[in-house]
């Protein structure tokens, strides 16, 4: 492969066999304003005859009728996380029709979905594109096993790629909660609702067929919301089930209980606070777990005590953040991925609690996507390096384990960007010299937040001034690194990668690649 | 002056929590290797600790370790491992009689200067489980200028005494007076006993919340998410702060203007009000408390 | 210090170890888990060091890591050799 040192000092491929031309990353506005629009991708285009109902008898007669053939691409959406049962129901089907190197390009991957991995083996997948590799696929990835080519993109980054035509999806399968015979489609309710279905959006815009899966079929025409217009599907196909509502809408995440993940989380919110961010009419998105949710919860007391009401929240929303909402604690919500129960009733609940697309989320190149007007990211990592680069997909064993997710837009777009994560993490320091792969530029990355203190990206000079101010407990990442390196007694060694062998390579939100991520030796 | 309000139990033998104990926000730790270890594995708690001790940045966390008793054959073991690594204190269980105190000052003593450390840097924080000890408790804890604390073990007090240990704590009413006040008198400290059930935060505050009206300047707990409670507890409320400020700036007011006699809204206040008052404000300092100067 | 018997040390909880030494000539180590590859090298000089700090010329050390931190493999190694040299505890 042809490889070229990006502007991180990073080498990537200028092609990538199977795919196409890459250009390298240069910055993370390199590629934005200053840009003439134009046309790129036409919007598919059908001539269905009228009917009364776009129900098919079955899965494989639907996959029959799409016209799908060996080499094409397939899409799904991954809303029902570990609780979707079409992504393998439908992936069985194909490999029992007898389908080859299919381009697989889900929104992502769910963890449960270990039986992508022998659909590699067997052949029926030849190329990937998703947000997250986990599991048995990211172990088959990173080992001398397989060779396919794997493109890694934010969800932004999809949005964009989906827009101007470099995946073209050929047949989308969409797991659908409610729909009606002529495929109107909503995440909000049914025995498998999941709530908002921000990704499925986009897949149903640019797919050539689209097919929808449903398990509740409901008399048309669908009612009181429509996420997904019917113009928009091909066909319907009813089956049993499409998830387990156990693992679809799991009950809100609780608080984090680990000392040392509240410190995390309370240095965050102290960093927040020092900055002057948090002040009427503040807009916020967090995650779903661990640190990254637990500053939700100081953030919401202090909110609540200063009687503070934000604009908006953003994300991946959990049980937390429409708590927030209906406490009066934000004006809106902006939801592209719901992540509980509470989430979906308050969605149906609050006309304020609003469904939006990925492109409408993420997308750095249309007329301007929500990411722009945060005041505020928290954001996970595995790990980070004293350049305040971060690493979202792999382990301390180079093992594909993680989602780009909408990492790489948030952090771009926010005013402030806080990643949060202890300085040591099961005996491994997380604060490294240089990451093994670069999900999102420490050029994006404000802050980082860890249990020993917090540490400010030396291009802010004003954030320093401020936390100076405040008392902030400032922290030198250089410093964490060593006695994180001190505990753990040692750098951990550099893993022994095949640098002639690539997984999968990194694309940035705005198409260039990042960094490439090399198997095992 | 350091803060002493909550002193959070950890099992010899937990290597995690001891690494993690700087962000449980606790103000001292008790890393125990007496009742939360088995008899197999004393010397294995009693390693971590050491190694622990040795080597790890507890930051501004207060470490002390409760030692099992002299009338074990882990006593002499103990003594000999940890004292070396020089913990803020040691705790001692079950002390009946100022001899009981005296005895492990000796070997404490010893290994001190055997090991090249000033004798008396490691205290002893005596812990008072009996009714002898009760009745003894002034003794014990004047018993040598290396005691530090009283400490009272509910649990094991109870059971000598022969009664139920309650949530309303009649049964301990008498001992905690007690040894609040040989502990005052002996010019040391005086930590409470747990509350053991976890669930019960309110609980945990009212009781918290007596002993301090009755003058404890600590209580042991036995999970992280106690602490925020007794801190709560001990913090002074903002009137006492308001009225402390008050106090402070007349008094310091008489002494510019050379007056003997310190008023404060019409009443008089004397000499130990005032150094309460300053106290109080030091205390609140210490806690992180923003004090508004009137 | 001198072997007698094969002993252990630690706990498979997160954030400990378990040690287990026996009698053996020369020094073998089987280093396991996460942390296997990444501190190889930090595992086997630390089982170097604890060795010759106490005199012990031959061990087969087994280190079943949860992810300790160095204090940690260290207190439980120097527990498992002081088990396994103690005199009169039996095979």
């Amino acid at each position: 492969m042809n490889m070229t040192v990006n502007s991180l000092g990073r080498k990537v491929p200028l092609e990538v066999p199977g795919v196409g031309a890459f250009a390298p990353y240069a910055g993370p506005f390199a590629k934005i304003g200053g840009f003439k629009p134009f046309l790129a991708q036409t919007q598919p285009v059908r001539s269905a005859v009228p009917s009364r109902s776009k129900v098919t008898e079955s899965l494989r007669g639907a996959i029959e009728r799409s016209g799908l053939r060996d080499g094409m691409t397939i899409s799904f959406h991954h809303h029902l996380r570990n609780g979707d049962a079409v992504m393998p129901m439908v992936l069985a089907e194909l490999q029992k029709m007898g389908f080859k190197n299919l381009t697989f390009a889900p929104s992502s991957i769910p963890d449960a979905h270990d039986c992508i991995a022998d659909y590699v083996r067997s052949g029926l997948i030849g190329r990937l594109y998703t947000s997250g590799v986990r599991g048995e696929l990211g172990k088959l990835l990173s080992s001398q096993e397989v060779d396919i080519p794997v493109v890694i993109r934010s969800h932004g980054g999809r949005a964009r790629a989906l827009d101007e035509g470099s995946i073209k999806v050929d047949v989308a399968f969409l797991a659908a909660p409610s729909c009606d015979c002529l495929g109107n489609i909503t995440g909000v309710c049914g025995p498998s609702a999941c709530g908002s279905l921000g990704y499925a959006i986009n897949e149903a815009r640019h797919a050539a067929h689209v097919i929808a899966i449903t398990d509740n079929l409901v008399e048309y025409p669908l009612h009181p919301r429509i996420s997904i217009p019917q113009y928009l599907v091909d066909q319907v196909v009813k089956v049993d089930s499409i998830g387990d509502p156990a693992k679809i809408a799991t009950g809100a995440a609780r608080i984090t209980r680990s000392p040392v993940n509240l410190r995390v989380a309370y240095n965050a919110f102290l960093a927040m606070k020092a900055a002057g961010i948090i002040e009427p009419g503040f807009s916020f998105q967090m995650g779903v777990g661990g640190a990254s949710l637990a500053v939700g919860k100081f953030l919401q007391d202090y909110m609540l005590e200063k009687q503070i009401q934000g604009s908006f929240g953003l994300g991946g929303v959990g049980g937390y953040m429409a708590d927030m909402l209906s406490q009066g604690l934000f004006k809106t919500l902006f939801d592209v991925q719901s992540f509980d129960n509470a989430v979906t009733k308050s969605m149906i609940a609050n006309p304020n609690h609003m469904e939006v697309d990925v492109s409408w989320y993420a997308n750095p190149m249309n007329a301007g996507a929500i990411v722009n007007n945060l005041d505020c990211v928290i954001l996970g990592a595995l790990d980070a390096d004293v350049d305040f680069n971060v690493n979202v997909l792999t382990g301390n064993d180079g093992v594909l384990r993680g989602a780009s997710g909408g990492h790489q837009d948030a952090a771009a777009g926010a005013k402030l960007a806080i990643v949060v994560l202890p300085s040591i993490r099961n005996g491994v320091p997380s604060i490294k010299k240089k990451v093994d792969v670069i999900t999102t530029p420490g050029e994006s990355v404000d802050v980082i937040a860890t249990e020993c203190g917090v540490c400010i990206n030396p291009l802010r000079q004003d954030l320093l001034d401020l936390a100076v101010k405040a008392n902030l407990p400032l922290a030198d990442i250089s410093d964490l690194k060593r006695k994180a390196e001190a505990l753990a007694g040692g750098e951990p060694e550099p893993i022994s990668f095949d640098c002639d062998r690539v997984a999968a390579v990194v694309e940035y939100r705005d198409g260039t690649l990042i960094d490439t991520v090399y198997k095992h030796k | 002056m350091r803060a002493s309000r909550s002193m959070l139990y950890i099992p010899g033998d937990s290597p995690k929590m001891i690494q993690n104990s700087p962000y449980f926000g606790a103000d001292s730790i008790l890393l125990d290797l007496e009742d939360a270890i088995a008899m197999a594995e004393k010397d294995s708690a009693r390693r971590v600790v050491s190694t622990f001790l040795r080597n790890f940045d507890f930051g501004d966390l207060t470490v002390i370790v409760r030692i099992n008793g002299a009338d074990t054959e882990f006593f002499e073991d103990d003594i000999k491992e940890i004292i070396p690594c020089r913990p803020y204190a040691v705790r001692i269980p079950k002390c009946s009689s100022p001899e009981d105190v005296l005895l492990a000052d000796r070997k404490i003593a010893e290994c001190e200067r055997r090991n090249g450390i000033p004798v008396g840097t490691v205290k002893i924080h005596a812990m008072i489980e009996t009714a002898l000890g009760l009745e003894r408790a002034f003794a014990i804890a004047s018993a040598c200028p290396r005691v530090g604390a009283l400490t009272i073990g509910g649990q094991d007090f109870t059971a000598d005494m022969g009664v139920q240990k309650t949530k309303e704590g009649t049964e301990l009413f008498y001992a905690r007076c007690r040894i609040v006040a040989a502990a005052h008198a002996a010019g040391v400290e005086a930590y409470d006993t747990v509350w053991a059930d976890i669930d019960d935060p309110e609980g945990l505050y009212k009781e918290s919340k007596e002993i301090v009206t009755l003058g404890f300047t600590g209580k042991a707990c036995i999970h992280p998410s106690q602490i925020e409670m007794i801190h709560k507890a001990f913090q002074p409320s903002e009137k006492e702060l308001r009225k402390a400020v008050k106090i402070v700036t007349a008094a310091e007011e008489a002494e510019r203007n050379g007056k003997g006699v310190i008023a404060v809204d019409g009443k008089m206040v004397d000499a130990p009000i005032v150094a309460r008052s300053q106290h109080l404000l030091e205390l609140a300092k210490m806690y992180g408390m923003e004090v508004a100067q009137i | 210090m001198k072997l007698l018997r094969t002993a252990s040390a630690g706990k498979d909880d997160s954030g400990d170890c378990l040690v287990t030494v026996s009698p053996a000539e020369g020094v073998s180590l089987d280093y396991r888990g996460a942390n296997r590859e990444i501190f190889a090298q930090r595992t086997r000089n630390l089982v170097e060091e604890v060795l010759k700090e106490k005199s012990v010329d031959g061990a087969a050390v087994v280190i079943d890591d949860h992810g300790a931190i160095k204090i940690t493999i260290r207190a439980r190694l120097e527990t498992a050799l002081e088990r396994a040299a103690k005199e009169g505890a039996g095979a």
